[in-house]
């Protein structure tokens, strides 16, 4: 299976730069782990195909920060993760919840780059 | 914002007079569809747009708040802002208030009013309307010193408002101008058994009667009706519910055309003669018809907003067929109702009136009404103008349950949304989609009235789905079929069992199922290879997640009794960890309060000193709660300690549909309250008796006795098989209380396989679990050995000693405490 890690929809961003987090083998796939960059907490997620997304990892609905640890899978085409308070399944690729569209949570861009995991921050 | 961009109607203002349903629908269309200019909605109300279909549901407890519509994104609502004027030259709207709001697009969207007969006394106080939440409001002020209302009009509002006012506890009047109720849905037939429904309920029904006057009492408000006749009906209050007007004063003030009995004359594309306004919904004359449902209003206003967005869809009349509950009494009528030949059934008794209306070849379906059964309308309704499936008499005797599945793709199954079998059909292709639920959020069918959605349901079973027993998305099956699948095809992982049985990559429902059947059936530790991707955090980390994503740690004491030195560890690790301890209802102890990366060291310290995982974070058995029975009670009568530990350790770490408790009582006094557990067991002189199905809980249940008086050997042979036939059949999430009482013959049926074993499966079963306790191994001495299953206990990958800083605690009575994160999102 040909895999391309980089996920050529998420450019990084005017103004972001890329940060160095971890390496790719630390993460499992359909697997969140979360990485610290500087005070922001980012939920990375390894998908079964191999691309890596990452989003913010408070649950809106719980304010705990905890999305890294939900169960990864689909709806429809959509890769998702399910948060661990209470299965509210939100979008890997826009951050929405598709259980309601009113909350989202923050995207980032995230490549990998010689086997490291680099996450584009403001 | 791209103004450049024509496609999406960028740069164009878009103002709305009136923020009813039709402009709600206006809104949301413009905005899925990915309009991008701005979206001005004038409402002369003091409320954003509700549901006026469930009107009445406002009387019967719910809020204003329940009925209201979302506010779709980016709109901007100006309420209270009724619109007293256009000027279309300079294209403004002004309103009440003094404001002057410029539109490139203004869509007439003012609904109806009321109309209130001109007869004399129409204005006195008691005097209403049955239109807004005001209204219900006031009548509802207006009830509460009275004791008997008239409703004038015994249409379809009429007999709504007339709901209503029964429901406020007023003998209640229904004064109809035409020979029968609901003349312009139902023919006299119907009419007749409607009418006897409707005085069944003690309501007064007076028909073929107009008002000659309203009179008013001594206080000035009214007291009275008094008919044509001459006769008086005495009540507090009156609603006039006798039909409505199309508002078009604006439109006639500003010059355009309206029809002669009223209604904003526009064209196919919901278009006035002006090409900057549209109007739609119920102040709209469309087709040469005002409509005043809620379907044909949606579909002008979807058409409206494909016209100004630059599409040509076009609105050509519309299905009015109507279908309701009115006073707990079935009214449908669909098609025509004249013309060919009509087949009627007819049972004064049951109260039901069914008519068919066909061509004169008895071969063309033209319409029906139904008064009390309108089991025919949502199979019938979609055929109006094909041909029938059979003979009318068999569709009005026998039902209509075996044609519906079979229906045409451009048959309407929706009418409020104008929903086709086929989109349906499409939809349930396309997007995979496995239940109702889907098929509302894709296509928009059944999201109005409701009355469509068997129709829905056998559509997807047609189409090949398996609604009833679905666990989700991704597999048509329930949980006990998959559990056959795994065991007779020995499916050992989630990937294989998807890609052979399945679709996409799984949910936070079925990746925890299939975890817990492979667990069940021998699949070593949880955390191995894929299955740790399908654990959910609790399983995952072997903890359970509390409310500030910190967890609790339970060690296992089986049947409660520990020894000093235990309790002592226990407390020494509670005290270094700085963890909240707390004594559970299952007489063990919870601590609370650790971050992920102290897991395994507070484990080490605990397996070291000879304890084990609790299982209380896994859908597992959790304890066997124990009285301290005949060795040191003088009531007891057997070692309910000694069986308990027995228990608890014969099924510890055993993976099943739901969680499973358990005690042990060693005398009748039951001091265990092993009732209320999924297996209990009460010691009698000569043995035990065996509990099963019970439950504490949500919906608390005693546990029935399955078998009285056993020994023990016995009775560890039938909770063996209890337990793993509960594995192997229950659904997902469903304790045994709730699977007993599923099983079709209950608990007989139950004893039949598990104490008589009718299907022989019993030796099956037993040998299934005692692999289960010979293979049991402790998963958190297994966690701790294991660098690699160690490497997932941190709160960042990227900085592993570092502890999560959203995390903090208050002291309160001498112990931590969370202190909470504030939250943006209100759950309602």
């Amino acid at each position: 299976m040909s895999v391309d890690l980089r996920d050529p929809a998420r450019p990084p961003g005017a103004g972001q730069t890329w940060v160095q987090v971890c390496s790719y083998t630390d993460l499992l796939p359909e697997r969140g782990a979360c990485v610290l960059v500087g005070s922001l907490q980012i939920a990375l997620f390894r998908t079964f195909e191999g691309r890596l997304h990452a989003i913010g990892n408070r649950d809106p609905f719980s304010g705990a920060y905890v999305l890294a640890r939900g169960i990864v899978g689909t709806r429809g085409e959509e890769p998702t993760v399910a948060s661990p308070m209470h299965q509210q399944a939100f979008s890997l690729v826009t951050g929405e919840c598709l259980d309601d569209p009113a909350v989202a949570v923050p995207v980032y861009p995230v490549r990998v780059a010689d086997g490291v995991v680099e996450v584009g921050v403001a | 914002m791209n103004a450049a961009n024509g496609s999406t109607g960028s740069g164009k203002r878009v103002v709305v007079a009136g923020y009813g349903p039709a402009a709600h629908r206006l809104a949301e269309t413009l905005r899925g569809r990915g309009f991008a200019g701005p979206i001005t909605m004038l409402g002369e109300e003091p409320r954003s747009a509700y549901d006026r279909v469930a009107l009445t549901s406002y009387l019967d407890g719910k809020t204003a708040e329940d009925l209201t519509y979302p506010v779709p994104a980016g709109i901007t609502p100006r309420l209270g802002a009724r619109v007293t004027g256009i000027d279309r030259q300079a294209r403004l709207v002004t309103t009440e208030d003094g404001h002057a709001e410029p539109y490139d697009v203004l869509v007439l969207a003012t609904g109806s009013s009321a109309f209130v007969p001109p007869v004399p006394g129409r204005d006195l106080p008691g005097c209403f309307v049955y239109r807004t939440i005001d209204d219900l409001d006031a009548i509802r002020e207006a009830a509460r010193g009275a004791s008997s209302g008239i409703v004038v009009g015994g249409g379809l509002l009429g007999l709504e408002a007339a709901e209503a006012l029964r429901g406020l506890g007023l003998a209640t009047h229904v004064v109809e101008m035409g020979p029968w109720l609901m003349p312009r849905q139902v023919d006299e037939g119907g009419g007749v058994v409607l009418r006897r429904h409707i005085e069944a309920l003690g309501l007064s029904v007076h028909t073929g009667a107009g008002v000659a006057e309203i009179q008013p009492g001594p206080d000035g408000r009214v007291a009275r009706l008094v008919k044509p006749d001459g006769e008086a009906v005495e009540a507090q209050i009156v609603v006039f519910s006798a039909g409505v007007r199309p508002r078009d004063e604006l439109a006639r003030r500003a010059g355009l055309a309206v029809g002669e009995r009223g209604g904003v004359v526009v064209d196919e594309g919901m278009r006035t003669g002006d090409p900057s306004i549209y109007a739609i919904g119920e102040c709209a004359l469309a087709a040469g018809t005002v409509y005043g449902l809620a379907g044909p209003c949606f579909t002008q206003a979807e058409v409206a907003a494909d016209r100004i967005m630059g599409g040509t869809a076009s609105f050509t009349g519309a299905d009015v067929s109507t279908k309701l509950k009115l006073l707990g009494v079935d009214v449908a009528s669909f098609g025509s109702l004249d013309g060919g030949l009509d087949v009627t059934f007819m049972d004064p008794v049951g109260g039901v009136y069914k008519k068919l209306f066909v061509s004169d070849d008895a071969r063309t379906l033209l319409g029906g009404i139904c008064v009390g059964d309108a089991e025919p309308y949502a199979a019938l309704r979609p055929l109006v103008g094909r041909e029938l499936p059979a003979s009318p008499t068999e569709l009005l005797f026998a039902g209509t349950a075996a044609i519906s599945a079979d229906l045409p793709d451009d048959a309407q199954v929706c009418s409020c949304n104008n929903v086709t079998t086929g989109r349906v059909r499409q939809a349930i292709a396309e997007e995979g989609l496995t239940d109702v639920q889907g098929v509302k959020r894709c296509t928009r069918a059944g999201t109005t009235c409701g009355s469509c959605v068997p129709m829905l349901r056998q559509i997807l079973v047609s189409s090949g789905v398996d609604v009833g027993k679905a666990m989700c998305e991704h597999f048509p099956h329930s949980r006990a079929e998959l559990y056959d699948i795994v065991r007779v095809r020995g499916i050992t992982t989630f990937s294989q069992l998807v890609a052979e049985h399945g679709t996409g990559r799984g949910c936070g429902v079925c990746k925890p199922a299939v975890a817990s059947i492979l667990a069940s059936l021998g699949g070593g530790h949880i955390l191995d290879g894929e299955q740790a991707a399908l654990q959910d955090t609790n399983d995952h980390f072997l903890a359970n997640i509390q409310r500030n994503g910190t967890y609790s740690v339970v060690p296992r004491i089986p049947g409660g009794e520990i020894t000093p030195e235990k309790l002592i560890v226990i407390g020494e690790v509670a005290r270094d960890f700085g963890l909240y301890t707390k004594i559970t209802g299952g007489q063990r102890i919870d601590l609370l309060g650790a971050r992920v990366e102290q897991l395994p060291a507070i484990w080490k310290r605990l397996v070291d000193a000879g304890f084990e995982s609790g299982h209380a974070y896994g859908k597992a058995l959790r304890t066997v709660k124990s009285c301290v029975g005949s060795t040191w009670c003088r009531y007891g009568v057997q070692d309910s300690v000694g069986l308990a530990i027995a228990l608890e350790l014969r099924y510890r770490g055993l993976r099943s549909p739901h969680k499973l408790k358990s005690a042990v009582s060693g005398c009748a006094r039951e001091c265990a309250e092993a009732r209320s557990k999924d297996f209990g067991v009460i010691a009698t002189e000569q043995g035990w008796n065996l509990y099963v199905g019970g439950n504490g809980g949500f919906k608390p249940r005693h546990a029935d006795l399955l078998a009285a008086d056993v020994p023990t050997g016995e009775l560890i042979r039938i909770i063996d098989r209890f337990l793993m036939f509960y594995i192997r059949t229950a659904d997902r999430l469903q304790r045994t209380a709730a699977w007993v009482e599923s099983l079709d013959g209950g608990l007989d049926y139950l004893r039949e396989v598990i104490v008589e074993d009718s299907l022989g499966i019993c030796a099956e079963l037993e040998d299934q679990m005692e692999r289960h306790a010979a293979y049991y191994a402790d998963e958190w001495r297994a966690t701790i050995e294991d660098p690699d299953k160690l490497r997932r206990f941190v709160s960042f990958v990227n900085a592993p000693g570092v502890p999560d800083p959203s995390i903090s605690f208050e002291t309160e009575r001498d112990q931590i405490k969370p202190v909470l994160i504030p939250l943006e999102v209100t759950r309602s």
